[in-house]
């Protein structure tokens, strides 16, 4: 077989193009890419950066407004809102990696056997699924965290769940792109086994559209995160999670707005440079966009 | 099309049965007995072995479900455990109607104003007003709405103390002041599903313009209100509805999270609360309830298309 053979191959060498310039014709989601790295960034070197511990009190700096020693000011514990949200980045992003691990793992599971199955087997893992996209992924979330309890690891665990239902909706559908393509009908004339199918000519075609749900999903993986620790159901105090920063300055909003104001704008900051990054990733590089474009 | 009709209601109930099949686990797979947890901490084996009896849980687990079941359709959805109230009573008079009149107040206003946006953003294609709509509608999308609720309590509220900071007045009892109570938690509510109405009107719109009939009315002479509003209109309303279907789950789960940023007290403060008591029976009746609005909307939205559009009758 030669590399013309190959049908993602026109597709590569337009990603090659693509790749070059990308950053030029897209000056904001150049932009968004400097940010979200930056917060990778806080996130690894969160201990060097961090001038305060995350977690330590203090009776003297109580709700401090931002300037002075503490750059962005203290909570009503005394600590330093900028540490905690570097920190927080850590939490969010670790999170969110986890989740998503969790997620696309179920999801490329359940996807490519509703994918690959036909009859009444296919039929059932279709509702399947379905039943599992008609809980909003928060309140699947939610229930999940009923049953595990609280902390940053349950978190991970339940987001991962409330993600595999999509996961699994988007993988199905590339699955069923490339089996309907010459070269697997070509594999299965030539008597090659159904399982050798799967594993050399399907699932390699479908890796990378399941990157690109991948970087599009992070965003939400941190939104629904962040949400349930808002809710007061997520990772426990004194961890610094954003979500949980934000709950705690809800009900001081009227004389110190930042203590739930500054992790609040690292939080929608991140969101959405993730959301500029992902739709730019998904227009550039998702096959089923090109056409609309 | 009443084949196609009944085919989509049998795997609608299917999903439905899945979903309360996974309902119903979550109270098996929850921590904890319940015996135990409605009996205290001193209890003989005697009570213990009454009271398991008469929940009838030492039945088999399949019977267990049956029964489950046969109460939830009723309404007979049990006592909170701590509260010792009626759920069923509690959730349709007072949770309920809270969420879905947030919910309906929120679509509204997502429609009204993400619509005309879609479509100014489709006839004036790739002028600075669309590229300013674009960029507003994926601020929008993106924006974390409970720290947006947060925001506007701060400005609003605070700052310019113009509307009530929370608490929820029913607005069937007193409309004006529970009308000025809803606008913050709708706007709150609304903005990432302007986003989306934004861009799915948008895209519906561009290729409805560039349809012969468009043309066609255009050549006619029609006024080019008409032609957008009439022409164009009517053609996109499928994919509107279509969004505002499969965005219910999404509106739905904002739902809760703008509760709570308001204290308003319907599902979401529900859910949060069973979960922080550890009352699962409510959280399963929160999860159920979730999923069967957003399993039936979805429903009556694929049983709409062909009154939406008459080219779907014929098939």
């Amino acid at each position: 077989m030669t590399m013309t053979d190959d049908p993602i191959a026109p597709q590569r060498r337009a990603r090659k193009q693509a790749r070059r310039s990308m950053f030029i014709r897209r000056p904001f989601f150049t932009v968004s890419l400097i940010v979200a790295v930056g917060f990778v960034a806080c996130a690894v070197f969160a201990p060097l950066i961090a001038p305060y511990d995350p977690v330590q009190q203090s009776i003297t700096a109580m709700m401090a407004p931002p300037g002075g020693a503490h750059l962005l000011g203290t909570d009503s514990y005394g600590q330093d809102i900028l540490s905690r949200i570097i920190y927080g980045a850590r939490y969010a992003l670790l999170i969110a990696f986890f989740a998503i691990l969790i997620g696309a793992t179920g999801g490329l599971i359940l996807g490519t056997a509703a994918g690959l199955t036909t009859g009444w087997v296919e039929w059932v893992l279709l509702r399947v699924i379905d039943s599992i996209l008609a809980l909003p992924s928060l309140i699947l979330a939610i229930a999940v965290i009923a049953i595990l309890g609280q902390g940053v690891d349950k978190v991970a665990i339940a987001v991962g769940i409330s993600m595999i239902g999509p996961f699994a909706r988007t993988v199905r559908s590339d699955v069923l792109q490339v089996s309907s393509q010459l070269f697997v009908e070509a594999a299965g004339l030539m008597s090659i086994t159904r399982l050798t199918v799967i594993w050399r000519h399907i699932l390699p075609n479908i890796v990378f559209p399941l990157g690109v749900q991948i970087t599009v999903r992070v965003s939400e993986a941190i939104l629904v995160s962040s949400s349930l620790s808002f809710l007061g159901i997520g990772v426990t105090p004194p961890t610094p999670d954003w979500g949980l920063m934000i709950a705690e300055g809800r009900g001081f909003v009227s004389f110190a707005p930042w203590m739930s104001g500054m992790p609040g704008i690292a939080l929608a900051l991140l969101l959405i440079a993730l959301a500029i990054v992902g739709d730019g990733i998904r227009e550039e590089f998702d096959p089923k966009m090109r056409g609309h474009q | 099309m009443l084949r196609q009709a009944s085919a989509k209601i049998f795997q609608t109930l299917v999903v439905l049965v899945i979903v309360s099949i996974a309902s119903f686990s979550l109270l098996k797979l929850a921590p904890g007995d319940p015996v135990v947890l409605m009996l205290g901490s001193e209890y003989s084996q005697d009570s213990y072995d009454e009271l398991q009896a008469q929940l009838g849980l030492d039945q088999p687990v399949a019977l267990q479900y049956v029964r489950w079941l046969r109460d939830f359709v009723t309404g007979d959805w049990g006592n909170s455990y701590v509260a010792k109230t009626d759920i069923f009573a509690f959730v349709v008079t007072q949770a309920l109607p809270v969420t879905l009149t947030l919910t309906a107040c929120a679509i509204v206003l997502a429609i009204l104003i993400g619509v005309p946006l879609g479509v100014v953003s489709a006839v004036r294609k790739d002028s600075a007003w669309d590229v300013g709509i674009a960029a507003f509608a994926l601020t929008g999308t993106a924006f974390p709405s409970f720290f947006l609720g947060i925001v506007l309590i701060w400005f609003f509220a605070v700052k310019v103390g113009f509307f009530p900071v929370m608490g929820f007045v029913a607005p069937w009892e007193d409309f004006w002041s529970g009308m000025l109570h809803l606008v913050l938690p709708a706007l709150t509510l609304s903005t990432f599903f302007i986003g989306m109405i934004v861009r799915v009107t948008r895209a519906a719109m561009v290729e409805v313009l560039e349809q012969p009939y468009i043309t066609a009315a255009i050549a006619r002479g029609e006024p080019h209100r008409r032609v957008i509003w009439v022409h164009g209109f009517r053609n996109i309303l499928m994919p509107l509805v279509t969004v505002i279907g499969l965005q219910l789950g999404a509106i739905l789960q904002g739902a809760v999270l703008t509760e709570t940023v308001f204290s308003l007290p319907g599902l979401g403060q529900m859910l949060t609360g069973a979960v922080l008591g550890r009352e699962y029976v409510l959280v399963q009746a929160g999860v159920m309830l979730t999923a069967t609005l957003f399993i039936l909307v979805n429903l009556a939205v694929d049983l709409s298309y062909p009154f939406l559009d008459p080219r779907l009758r014929a098939r």
